[in-house]
């Protein structure tokens, strides 16, 4: 098993599907921030057979999380204080996206005007399908996906 | 009081919609009684893509209440070109106009005008999108003729993936009692998923098919449109699809006698003219109700009001 040395302050995501660590250390901007990530890729999980796991020693009240179900809705946040966990966390679908994912629609206005900002709304929280506030095209998950 | 828009239909409610149509009504009983009453007011139609019916029946609405009109009927010739933003566009016609009609290429362009400007702001389309004040004709056409917009048969019929007067009308259709839809088109120009997934989730009714032999004879409204050749990227595709659907003489003859036949408008050849005389053929009517409704409807955005005859 490989290990990876606790945090005295900060949160790890759990239960995270193997994969999508990446995308969410994007998603969360940590890519711009100083403080220790530690990414782990594929760890053994006896339910979930393999799993990603992000340890992040930073202030949670510092970063906006309402993305995480986004990406994958079974994902938990354990809340770290003096190297304990304080609280878990469940995630929700937030009812807006705004500024993280881009719209692919190319006749859509946020494409040409590119000063207005990105925005997602939850079309259908059952099927978990968000919409272009501007031009209502679904979003749909692909690899050449641009990140804002 | 807050500015109102109007960029999709579902901006109005039933009752609105309702009162807009009586409204409507009112203007067309006697035209004469609202002559002046948008005198001092200006219209700015900002076509960013040309449309001649639609840009002319917003202007003839504003003159027919007395009001006046400005604007350019082709985004060529604006600051479009040097690239300025619809925002920036929306805040600068605020400061000349009362009220702005807006039609753009690109889609969701009129919600982003209404959010920057100070006026009320018309979406007349906004690329395949949305393209409400068709809507609103088509629903005040069908109630005028059919008497009613709820338990009817609506058979639409073309290029039903970008063809946005489609896409509105369904939108706004859904909201009225026993409606069945039943969508015609090649494989290719099929109703976009949300659409779909909309009616399915509301239990609405719907059919597809790919001849509009097969759904004729059951239709109430038969609603033909266009196979836009500038929604195409690819000119093959356009050519392969433009005579995939021709209404004729011979075809209508399988239709009800009740069945009214309505167009948004251009029409290439997917009515055939000798259909034209057919008093079911009500295309050129709609076009007549679009110019009563859009009165009723700068008169709602202004807030202007007009006494009812007693």
């Amino acid at each position: 098993m490989l290990n990876v040395g606790k945090i005295e302050e900060g949160f790890v995501l759990d239960h995270i599907k193997a994969g999508k660590a990446m995308k969410i250390y994007h998603y969360l901007g940590l890519d711009k921030m100083d403080c220790p990530v530690a990414i782990i890729k594929n760890a053994r999980s006896d339910v979930m057979g393999k799993k990603d796991i992000l340890k992040v020693e930073c202030d949670i009240n510092t970063l906006n999380m309402d993305i995480l179900a986004f990406v994958d809705r079974n994902i938990t946040i354990n809340v770290i204080k003096n190297g304990e966990i304080v609280e878990k966390r469940h995630v929700s679908l937030p009812k807006e996206i705004r500024g993280i994912i881009k719209c692919q629609n190319p006749r859509c206005i946020s494409n040409t005007d590119t000063n207005l900002p990105h925005i997602f709304y939850l079309a259908d929280e059952k099927k978990e399908i968000y919409r272009c506030r501007y031009c209502d095209e679904r979003y749909e998950e692909n690899d050449a996906e641009e990140i804002i | 009081m807050a500015k109102r828009d109007l960029i999709t239909p579902q901006d109005f409610t039933v009752e609105e919609i309702d009162h807009l149509f009586t409204l409507a009504d009112d203007i067309r009983k006697d035209r004469s009684r609202y002559a002046h009453a948008c005198a001092g007011k200006k219209m700015a139609t900002c076509f960013f893509e040309p449309s001649t019916r639609t840009r002319l029946s917003h202007e003839t609405a504003m003159l027919n209440l007395g009001g006046s009109v400005m604007g350019f009927p082709d985004g060529g010739v604006t600051s479009a070109t040097k690239g300025e933003t619809v925002a920036d566009t929306a805040r600068v016609i605020s400061c000349f106009a009362d009220i702005m009609v807006i039609r753009h290429p690109r889609e969701g362009a009129a919600m982003v005008a209404a959010h920057y400007a100070s006026i009320p702001v018309i979406n007349a389309g906004d690329g395949g999108h949305q393209h409400p004040t068709q809507t609103l004709t088509d629903l005040y056409t069908i109630r005028t003729l059919q008497g009613h917009l709820d338990n009817f048969t609506i058979g639409l019929c073309g290029d039903l993936k970008f063809g946005r007067t489609v896409h509105s009308l369904i939108n706004a259709l859904v909201r009225y009692p026993n409606v069945h839809f039943i969508f015609i088109s090649p494989p290719e120009l099929r109703v976009p998923d949300y659409i779909t997934e909309m009616l399915n989730d509301m239990g609405i009714p719907y059919e597809e098919h790919i001849r509009l032999e097969d759904a004729i004879s059951r239709l109430d409204i038969l609603y033909m449109t266009r196979i836009q050749k500038e929604r195409f990227f690819n000119e093959d595709d356009y050519v392969r699809l433009k005579n995939f659907y021709i209404l004729d003489a011979e075809k209508m003859k399988m239709a009800k006698e009740s069945c009214y036949v309505l167009h948004p408008l251009p029409r290439v050849n997917e009515i055939a003219t000798e259909v034209d005389d057919d008093p079911r053929a009500a295309y050129f009517r709609q076009v007549q109700f679009g110019v009563y409704m859009r009165m009723a409807l700068v008169l709602t955005l202004l807030n202007i009001h007009v006494p009812t005859e007693q």
